[in-house]
């Protein structure tokens, strides 16, 4: 791999404080982290323990208090709204729990957004999103709405959407929150696949089943990194061939 | 995003809401159709009121003398006597943007004719006053210049007057009792309506000037000179060589007072207009009213359908929208509830306005010009209601936006 030797995320000293009325809440208090192109990594913790504004920082959605973050070798710590939302479009996909597709939008449409907010023109969007769809397992579901799909296939529809600006890095929020475990499973390969073809996967989980996936974990505690270790992941194809096979498997294409 | 992109995403969210989106839309239909309702209406009668003027005569100059001035006293405009034939005779000669010139002598007399009367005003003029004032006959035929140098007792009927003395029978040819003359009638003139200032210009009977000069008024000035400008655009030239000529011919120092009065019919007309456009902005300004009422009850939907999508805006503005493409796409959603109102609004107006007119029987003026102005009204009422709420949104935390359930 020839960017391994730069990280795609590196954060010196983060801090993120909330002014909550009269109250100062220390959501983090000093994170140091360096994810290296082609990792998977797993970020776990209780609720509270900062995990989620960790997310939300790496995820350029939101600004430190304190501390520098490079992304992909670019400070971002200190950009402004509309930069950071150009740094979003090209460099980071998201996926989330509740999935987020727009209602009553086609998963083609869907999938399109980020390019139409990168200025793509509507050919190549077409084509570029019509491509992500296929590789999600999608072919054929283009035209459907949300509320056609099942969770499963939702989920898939917004990994498309997370990738088809081709980012250096995929932030996945509990994306396996709302689906049961074999469709959680699903979406796991598909994760694994991903970043077997060499996506960055940055994973927020509660869930020590779903962190097994990824090669490394990390732990916070109380605003704070408490744990950080490279870990053998399983094989969520694996366990997925060794289940007895579901009649109403809602994935099948 | 291009403008193709944000109006069909704007067209979609209004049809994912139809009632809502069609209950706004028809507060722009109700305040557009009445601002144009209004202020066609309003054109209407400006141009009933401008047709009225032009039927005074096409690109018409009056001159009158002016006042006389004796022990500091001011006998008020028309008091001199001093406008002539000559006058008259130096303006057709030696004014090249003056088309006709026509002098003109009037007094108010007794008419008679078989056992019924009538009074009516008699003016004296040239053959040429018909061309000035556009005016032409419903039967006979006109007198010519022979008649004027002879001061032959010839004359010309207004329907009115034609109405009153021959209510059942053909006045041309007949003979009318004049003051203690007898006048032959030569024809019957076309109705002409009223005046802008509300006269019946029908009632009126039309002679020779030498004749009225002569037999009726006994006098050898005239009371005032009728000219017809070349062109439009050449009215304000014949008003300076009219000027210059006369004040020549009347041996005035360079520098003194005119002793006659140019008017145009523009400045007849000014007054009458100034009412009209007062009238149509009072007008304007009520229907506007319902506009604004319209214009707040979009903003109110925006402000609820802004509210609503906050998750949405989180997460276009995950995947990229910077803060302008929000603000657009709401934008453009306000502005096409605002034209979906406005156009049918427009329609409405129009036939409003039709029907306004077409009871006053004014002139109804369908021009290109109010239909972008509704356009225009609508366009600027979305922009204006819709920016608030659009601002809102784009500054909307996208942290917060996607949390928001």
């Amino acid at each position: 791999m020839s960017g391994a030797d730069r990280p795609i995320v590196r954060v010196e000293g983060l801090v993120r404080n909330y002014q909550l009325g009269e109250v100062t809440v220390h959501a983090l208090r000093g994170v140091d982290l360096t994810v290296y192109p082609g990792e998977f990594i797993a970020i776990m913790g209780a609720s509270g323990s900062g995990k989620s504004t960790f997310m939300n920082l790496v995820g350029c959605l939101d600004r430190p208090t304190r501390g520098r973050y490079l992304l992909d070798g670019e400070d971002v710590s200190g950009l402004e709204g509309d930069r950071l939302a150009a740094i979003r479009n090209r460099k980071i996909g998201f996926v989330f729990q509740g999935f987020n597709l727009l209602p009553r939008t086609t998963a083609l449409e869907n999938v399109e957004l980020p390019l139409l907010y990168g200025g793509v023109g509507a050919s190549e969007r077409h084509r570029r999103s019509l491509e992500c769809l296929r590789a999600v397992g999608l072919a054929g579901r283009e035209h459907h709405q949300p509320t056609q799909l099942s969770g499963g296939q939702q989920q898939r529809v917004a990994i498309a959407r997370a990738l088809v600006n081709n980012p250096g890095l995929v932030m996945a929020d509990e994306p396996t929150g709302n689906l049961d475990s074999r469709t959680s499973l699903e979406v796991m390969e598909l994760l694994q696949d991903l970043n077997s073809r060499g996506m960055t996967i940055v994973l927020v989980t509660h869930e020590p089943d779903i962190s097994r996936f990824a090669s490394r974990i990390v732990r916070f505690r109380d605003g704070r990194v408490a744990e950080d270790a490279a870990h053998d992941p399983l094989s969520a194809r694996q366990i997925l061939l060794a289940m007895p096979p579901e009649s109403g498997d809602d994935t099948a294409t | 995003m291009d403008t193709l992109v944000l109006v069909r995403v704007a067209a979609r969210s209004l049809a994912q809401r139809k009632l809502r989106s069609f209950l706004a839309a028809l507060g722009l239909v109700v305040g557009v159709a009445s601002v144009v309702t209004m202020v066609s209406a309003g054109q209407a009668a400006k141009a009933q009121v401008s047709r009225q003027i032009e039927g005074l005569g096409t690109n018409l100059l009056l001159v009158t003398p002016g006042a006389v001035v004796g022990s500091g006293v001011r006998s008020g405009a028309g008091g001199k006597l001093n406008l002539s034939l000559t006058d008259v005779e130096a303006i057709r000669g030696e004014c090249p943007s003056a088309a006709v010139a026509c002098p003109t002598v009037r007094a108010s007399v007794p008419l008679a004719y078989s056992n019924r009367n009538w009074s009516a005003m008699i003016q004296g003029c040239s053959p040429e006053y018909l061309q000035i004032r556009s005016w032409s006959l419903a039967s006979g035929a006109p007198f010519g210049a022979e008649a004027v140098r002879s001061a032959s007792k010839v004359c010309l009927l207004g329907q009115a007057v034609a109405e009153r003395l021959f209510p059942d029978e053909d006045a041309v040819g007949k003979s009318v009792r004049i003051r203690k003359l007898i006048f032959r009638v030569l024809g019957v003139l076309e109705e002409k309506g009223q005046s802008a200032s509300g006269q019946d210009q029908d009632d009126i009977v039309l002679a020779p000037f030498t004749t009225v000069q002569r037999a009726i008024r006994g006098v050898t000035y005239i009371d005032s000179i009728l000219v017809s400008a070349v062109a439009p655009d050449r009215i304000e030239a014949a008003r300076e060589e009219i000027q210059t000529v006369l004040r020549r011919r009347h041996k005035l120092a360079s520098g003194g007072p005119d002793d006659f009065t140019v008017r145009s019919q523009t400045e007849l007309g000014e007054m009458a207009n100034q009412a009209a456009s007062i009238m149509t902005l009072l007008l304007g300004g009520i229907a506007s009213v319902s506009l604004l009422v319209g214009g707040i009850g979009i903003m109110n939907i925006m402000l609820v359908t802004v509210t609503e999508r906050t998750r949405e805006i989180g997460v276009r503005m995950a995947v990229g929208a910077r803060g302008r493409d929000i603000m657009l796409q709401f934008l453009a959603e306000a502005v096409t509830i605002c034209l979906l109102g406005g156009l049918p609004g427009a329609a409405l107006g129009w036939l409003g306005a039709a029907g306004v007119a077409s009871s006053f029987g004014w002139p109804m003026v369908l021009e290109a010009k109010s239909f972008a102005l509704a356009l225009g009204f609508s366009t600027a009422t979305g922009v204006f209601f819709g920016i608030y709420p659009a601002w809102r949104a784009s500054r909307l935390d996208p942290v917060e936006a996607l949390r928001y359930e």
